[in-house]
């Protein structure tokens, strides 16, 4: 179905609004630009809570999960194509305070994801450079300031530059995988001697449960393309096509970097090391492969830290147009038509956890919201359809085999919640403890601040229900 | 329903409020970390044999140890540390119960707003 939907924002009188300049590359471009990094690091903490098969099997099954969301994302996000994506849905389908966790879920889950991209480049550098007591905070700080500064000149410019990007490390990851003879087993990778009936699942069954946190990791960041739905010029077209060819582009991509890096060093380094690409690169002996996936890496992770202060920002700017924050956030920048005081807030924030929080800690904070995002997702859906049933509006797109994607994403988000509880237990219940608190707040002394019928601006009949 | 006229909030209660939000990300995302709560639970199971065999590497594992620049000694402490799945069911329960209630109220409390935004835009009309 590809009747198109309506704009969801109008112009109205001297209010400035975000530029319409995106297409369904930049679509792309922001989502697996976001994601990619996932397979230049992170991924391969899943090999440490169960193997290196765990980390395979989690790849495909949280695959399946990211299916789920970009089908149920393309649906909501063609039909409200606000910024702020999942936080306009929720805004318009659940409630004012859903709205509010929902933005806080994206805005902790992308700053956190910018802070472990920035960590990973400081890291990455100073480890090529090799010099006694170099420190990364300064390779930090500027990849920080750099980005935000490039973000805040514009988001026509910003997402050109990740679409560069974002193509040469997808492209070093094909580079790789056809450098190693992937069709001959023993010459260059050695999958047979490294992942052995004796070591695949080293914790059983239990482990491949666990590694389902980080297999997140493979994807997490591609339903930030809905934030970029205001500033696109054809919602209904482009966001569907720009998520779901992200999505089968990371399914590729995360399967070649599994193969690559499974047959190339043992699971216990695999588990542990920042940079996988980078050492199977280092692995194969060819210096020209080593300083691509190097240079890969960076690159990865500029445009990873990109996307995310661009998607942060905008769900912090949504958050002060609607009065759920101060509204000073809301101000967008009169030449440059940037949410451009979101962006300048987040900027300390991402700098302090990136000096104070190690790289696996700052990926848990960014997959905890996650994960409590597609948790509302999954019932976003279901509320999405009953109360606005087929037909009854105009939906750009509508996804196929309601609501069976939405009961696999509720009981893999089940499944992941239990994952992280294995081993990082305490950071997700104090994590849960702050959004029930700052909930309370939001419900019983800020709300009083924020208009009630102008908060739904979708031209759309009742609910039903209501 | 009649239209609900929310109070103009001084500048002094937005600078108010945003510290609020930047404490509690402070306090949310900081004091895990300055606790110890955050990050992996993983202890090392310690061998006294130190060699590439009683680590359960093959040759193939050990000669690629040794071009990343490991030997057994300092390989030992990333092979051996490792997780140890015991399900803390109290912990495990508190944690379902957390989660539990937290979308209940979620649900409830958003949908009673909800009410209200609902009647107010399409009362108008």
């Amino acid at each position: 179905m590809t009747i198109a939907a309506e704009p969801a924002v109008q112009v109205q009188g001297d209010r400035v609004s975000l530029l319409r300049v995106l297409g369904p590359a930049h679509v792309w471009a922001l989502g697996v630009g976001i994601v990619l990094v996932g397979e230049f690091t992170g991924w391969n903490f899943a090999a440490d809570k169960g193997g290196a098969l765990a980390a395979l099997i989690v790849c495909w099954i949280v695959g399946l999960l990211y299916t789920s969301v970009a089908m149920i994302d393309s649906e909501v996000t063609s039909t409200v194509a606000a910024a702020g994506g999942q936080y306009a849905q929720a805004k318009h389908i659940v409630g004012p305070l859903m709205a509010f966790n929902v933005a806080l879920f994206l805005v902790f889950a992308y700053t956190m994801l910018e802070v472990s991209d920035a960590i990973l480049l400081g890291d990455t550098i100073v480890a090529k450079a090799g010099v006694e007591g170099l420190n990364h905070n300064s390779f930090i700080a500027a990849t920080i300031v750099v980005l935000a500064w490039l973000n805040y000149r514009g988001v026509l410019m910003t997402l050109n530059v990740n679409f560069v990007i974002t193509a040469i490390a997808y492209v070093s990851i094909v580079i790789l995988f056809l450098s190693v003879s992937p069709w001959t087993q023993g010459a260059v990778l050695k999958l047979n001697e490294l992942v052995t009936p004796g070591n695949a699942l080293p914790y059983g069954w239990i482990g491949v449960i666990a590694a389902f946190q980080f297999g997140i990791w493979y994807y997490l960041g591609i339903e930030g393309t809905t934030q970029a739905a205001e500033e696109v010029r054809s919602p209904a077209r482009s966001l569907p096509y720009g998520t779901m060819a992200g999505m089968i582009t990371l399914l590729i991509a995360a399967a070649m970097t599994w193969y690559v890096c499974a047959s190339l060093m043992p699971w216990e380094y695999l588990g542990i090391t920042y940079y996988p690409l980078w050492d199977a690169g280092k692995l194969t002996g060819s210096a020209l492969l080593e300083n691509l996936l190097f240079i890969a890496t960076l690159l990865a992770a500029l445009a990873s830290a990109n996307g995310c202060i661009n998607d942060a920002a905008r769900a912090w700017f949504s958050l002060g147009r609607d009065r759920y924050l101060p509204t000073w956030f809301s101000a967008v920048h009169p030449k440059y038509r940037t949410p451009y005081r979101s962006i300048l807030f987040l900027l300390p924030i991402a700098l302090a956890f990136a000096f104070i929080a190690d790289l696996n800690q700052a990926i848990t904070f960014s997959i905890l919201s996650g994960v409590l995002q597609y948790t509302f997702m999954s019932i976003n859906i279901i509320m999405f359809r009953k109360k606005w049933p087929l037909g009854s509006i105009r939906r750009g797109y509508t996804h196929p085999f309601h609501p069976l994607p939405a009961i696999v994403l509720f009981c893999l988000c089940v499944v992941t919640f239990f994952a992280i509880f294995l081993g990082f237990g305490s950071q997700l219940i104090a994590m849960v403890a702050f959004y029930f608190l700052i909930s309370l707040w939001f419900h019983f002394y800020r709300y009083k601040f924020v208009r009630r019928g102008a908060q739904f601006t979708m031209p759309w009949p009742k609910p039903q229900g209501y | 329903m009649a239209r609900y006229t929310p109070p103009e909030q001084s500048k002094a209660g937005q600078v108010f409020d945003i510290a609020v939000v930047v404490v509690a990300i402070f306090v949310a995302l900081w004091l895990p970390l300055k606790l110890g709560l955050a990050g992996a639970a993983k202890s090392i199971d310690a061998l006294d044999a130190k060699t590439w065999e009683a680590l359960g590497q093959n040759p193939t594992m050990a000669s690629i140890w040794e071009k990343l620049g490991y030997t057994p000694e300092t390989a030992h402490d990333i092979i051996q540390n490792r997780f140890h799945y015991i399900i803390d069911w109290p912990t495990l329960i508190i944690m379902a119960a957390v989660l539990i209630g937290y979308f209940i109220f979620l649900f409830r409390a958003s949908d009673r707003e909800y009410r209200d935004v609902i009647n107010e835009k399409f009362d108008d009309k």
